[in-house]
């Protein structure tokens, strides 16, 4: 193969690279606080707030593009703390729809902003991310997700996911550390809204609706919540789906969009009926079966 | 007196489950709680370890009212339990589950093990030992790495009390610990019990076995439609006839 | 004034409907179903093609395509929820299931339609006007706030005085007490889903005839205006769904008088957000399905 055609499929698939890496950190800001049993649905707008900061501070001011990054990671943190105070003492289904109402809130907050342009928002954001930094970022948060795991911190959280009040009366501040990982999974996605605006050269509110958050929480459950990278392989799997589908509705002569949905719900529904743990725990699966075909053999 | 309830009641939607109890616990004593099924023992053990806010009456360990603290704080006070119905992690190891018992005793910030010092895995391994020498202690060491609803109900009750004794209480409540044990394993667990109590740990033991509660405890005290009926020795509550009319009432009634 | 109101309780009509169908699922099985709007825009488009292409006069498209609501619905429960009955985490697996039928509905129904705005043809609904005091009246609207009214009082007549609701409310104050009184919990579930769906599709096709406007994503602002109403109203209680879907709308509809369209979402959510945080349990309790 020739260095052109090489470079021709670099350029018809680096943004697919980017937004695998960049939907796998959404997925993963998911997982955070799934990890301690609370589903919250406000991470769209976590992303936001990000997206928002960062780009206001490219076009106000001359800082340098690091500093951007680290206000979108640690600003949806700081709206997460009183934001959890409050709505993590809802349980389950509950806990869900009021991080709905908060990610709608902050959403119809930008769409109503004149000082971004409202509902159009802003475009012609410098492009300053690079793919290094989407996977840099990425690679962070799996860091620290993997280092959390097996510490005295992962045993807690998953005591509390698994009976929080017995996990009370163990000594673990139940409360805190739902907040920390409330705080933590907001910081995940601000810093995936910042990349993905100055990857994708705009903001606007319409990019963090309910819809997307949906998106992020089908891939962390595609994927598999069992394993903190199981997340990442379902947002890899979805993002590189489609386009697959792509060429494949066009000879078939459907629309892409709706084959794209129409897949990505099957998909969906399949894992959540026969794979619960999610398609990172297939190896393992196929391990055991075979495992306990061998033995069934040998005897 | 290291731990001690004044007057306490609660009531749900106007029925009262305990009503007006007083008991104490020393230091070192196995103290036994005993009384017909519905007398409200759980529910005194739930508003101990801080699940539930008594309606009124006040709960004082070493000089310190606990009442009313969320159950976290009353641990780190030091008491902690087991549960009647099991309620042990169960998608975690038995060793897993005892590691979290010892929470509170564990010193291990996060930023060590980010920065791999080799202090973390010095603490992770000392904390893993000390979870499996409890599971030794419990009698339950062959099965560390059992997912914990994978284990029979027995050995789950077992590592229930591992996982209590993990955070090196100063008050162990333990609610109906046997129940469902066979003779053999009854026996094991009074001995336990009783060497808790030796190193120093209260126990306020809540048992339908009878002869267990006799054999063990330092103190007795009866509990019947949520009133305190008797208190002594276990001598002095076998002989008391309010404590006859209750289990014979309770068991002509049955 | 007179004219938000009625405007106000018009809309706020429809979010009732919705949010009754919403809530009766809620309250017998402590799931969200967000398949619910899927099969909202389904019969919307279902009335459509009744009335367009099989020349059905609106009076029998509507009720076939409520009927067909009603069936949509029983699916939806065996496929999305009765798998996973059960299962420890079946509330929250529950969610992303039907999540995920609503994704395949809402595609298949964009592939058939495409992305576009379809509309009801001319004459197909009544268009003459009234005054009333000083305000505008058009019969539509009080054939739909009619209609709304008529479906209210049907389901507190079938809770309260027939078997089967006296049932569907056994099964929602224990579904473990009802099965060991004899009721066929699996049957009752599915009915619930029959009834909670048909209202769902009712509200649809009344949206698509009052904005005269039928799209394939039709359901979604309304399922999370739905969920904003069930919570304002106390989760799983019917009576309150009822009056927070007609606060609802009148609140929207006062805001685009007195404050600006754009803010109409925003009272929506902001409300959700405040009852959740301040008074989880909304404005009638949580236990009032059994009292229906
Ligand atoms: N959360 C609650 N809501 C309403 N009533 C309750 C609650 N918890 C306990 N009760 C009632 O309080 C009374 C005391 O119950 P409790 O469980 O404390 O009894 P117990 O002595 O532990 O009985 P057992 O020996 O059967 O375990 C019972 O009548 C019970 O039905
Ligand atoms: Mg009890």
């Amino acid at each position: 193969m020739s260095l052109e055609s090489l470079q021709d499929i670099w350029l018809t698939y680096q943004s697919t690279v980017a937004f695998i890496g960049l939907n796998g950190l959404l997925a993963l800001s998911v997982y955070t606080t799934l990890s301690c049993g609370q589903l919250s649905l406000a991470q769209a707008g976590f992303m936001a707030i990000g997206a928002y900061a960062s780009t206001i501070l490219t076009f106000h001011t001359g800082l340098p593009f690091a500093v951007n990054l680290a206000v979108a990671t640690l600003l949806p943190a700081l709206v997460a703390i009183p934001l959890g105070l409050p709505v993590l003492r809802l349980k389950g289904v509950f806990l869900a729809i009021a991080t709905i109402g908060f990610g709608e809130v902050v959403r119809l907050f930008f769409v109503n902003l004149d000082f971004t342009n409202g509902a159009l928002g802003l475009t012609a954001v410098p492009q300053r991310t690079s793919m290094w930094m989407i996977y840099a970022a990425l690679g962070a948060a799996l860091f620290v997700l993997w280092r959390i795991r097996g510490s005295r911190t992962g045993h807690a959280l998953e005591a509390i996911r698994e009976d929080e009040p017995a996990a009370r009366t163990m000594g673990i501040d139940a409360a805190r550390y739902k907040l920390a990982m409330l705080a933590l999974g907001a910081s995940f996605a601000g810093l995936a809204g910042a990349l993905e605006a100055h990857y994708t050269y705009m903001v606007s509110p319409s990019t963090y609706s309910f819809s997307r958050v949906v998106d992020m929480l089908v891939y962390a459950v595609v994927g598999g919540t069992g394993v903190f990278y199981g997340p990442v392989v379902g947002a890899t799997f979805l993002t590189a789906l489609p386009e697959v589908l792509r060429e494949v509705s066009s000879r078939i002569g459907l629309a892409p969009g709706p084959v794209r949905l129409f897949v990505n719900g099957l998909v969906l529904l399949l894992v959540i009926l026969f794979l619960p743990e999610g398609i990172s725990s297939l190896p393992r699966r196929v391990r055991g079966a075979l495992q306990a075909r061998r033995r069934a053999r040998a005897s | 007196m290291l731990l001690s309830l004044q007057d306490v009641r609660k009531t749900f939607g106007g029925l009262a489950a305990v009503d007006g109890a007083s008991l104490s616990v020393g230091s070192g004593e196995v103290h036994g709680l005993i009384g017909p099924n519905g007398a409200g023992k759980t529910t005194l053990l739930n508003m101990i370890s801080g699940l539930i806010p008594p309606t009124a009456g006040t709960i004082v360990l070493d000089g310190e009212r606990i009442d009313g603290m969320p159950s976290h704080v009353v641990a780190s006070r030091g008491i902690t339990r087991t549960y009647q119905n099991i309620r042990l992690f169960p998608a975690l190891t038995a060793a897993d589950n005892v590691l979290v018992g010892a929470h509170l005793r564990r010193d291990a910030p996060l930023w060590r093990r980010m920065l791999f010092l080799p202090s973390a895995a010095v603490e992770e391994r000392a904390a893993q030992d000390a979870s499996l020498a409890l599971l030794a202690r419990v009698g339950m060491s062959g099965q560390a790495g059992e997912r914990a609803s994978n284990l029979s109900y027995g050995d789950q009750r077992r590592v229930e009390i591992a996982r209590a004794l993990a955070s090196e209480p100063r008050v162990m409540l333990l609610d109906e610990p046997t129940a469902g044990m066979n003779p053999a394993e009854v026996v094991a667990i009074a001995e336990l019990i009783r060497s808790v109590a030796r190193t120093g740990h209260s126990v306020l033991l809540v048992e339908h076995n009878v002869k267990l509660v006799m054999d063990v405890c330092d103190r007795i005290t009866v509990l019947d439609f949520g009133k305190v009926i008797a208190d002594g020795t276990p001598t002095e509550v076998a002989r008391d006839p309010a404590v006859i009319a209750a289990y014979l009432g309770g068991e002509a009634a049955a | 004034m007179g004219q938000q109101i009625v405007n106000g309780l018009f809309l706020g009509s429809i979010y009732a409907l919705f949010a009754l169908g919403y809530t009766l699922v809620f309250g017998v099985l402590d799931i969200l179903n967000l398949a619910h709007q899927a099969v909202f825009m389904i019969c919307a488009y279902a009335a459509l093609v009744l009335v367009v292409h099989l020349h059905m006069p609106m009076f029998v498209a509507f009720p076939a395509a409520v009927l067909l609501g009603g069936i949509l619905g029983m699916g939806v429960d065996r496929i999305a929820f009765r798998p996973l009955r059960g299962r420890s985490d079946s509330n929250i697996a529950g969610l992303i299931s039907s999540i995920a039928l609503a994704t395949i509905l809402e595609a298949v129904v964009s592939q058939i339609f495409g992305p576009d705005v379809e509309r009801f043809p001319l004459g197909s609904v009544p268009t003459r006007t009234l005054h009333i005091g000083d305000a505008v009246v058009s019969e539509l609207q009080i054939v739909i706030i009619a209609i709304a009214a008529a479906m209210l009082l049907g389901l507190t007549w079938l809770l309260r005085r027939t078997r089967l609701g006296r049932r569907i409310r056994a099964v929602a104050e224990s579904p473990k007490a009802a099965r060991v009184l004899g009721v066929d919990v699996d049957w009752i579930i599915s009915a619930s889903f029959f009834v909670s769906s048909a209202l769902g599709a009712a509200a649809g096709i009344l949206f698509g005839l009052a904005f005269n406007n039928v799209a394939p994503d039709m359901g979604r602002s309304v399922e999370l205006k739905g969920l904003a109403v069930i919570v304002l109203g106390g989760m799983g209680s019917m009576p309150g769904a009822a009056l927070a879907g007609l606060a609802l709308g009148l609140l929207e509809v006062f805001t685009v008088a007195f404050i600006g369209s754009s803010y109409r979402d925003a009272v929506a959510f902001g409300v959700l957000f405040l009852v959740l945080v301040l008074r989880p349990r909304g404005l009638l309790g949580s236990a009032a399905l059994r009292e229906a």
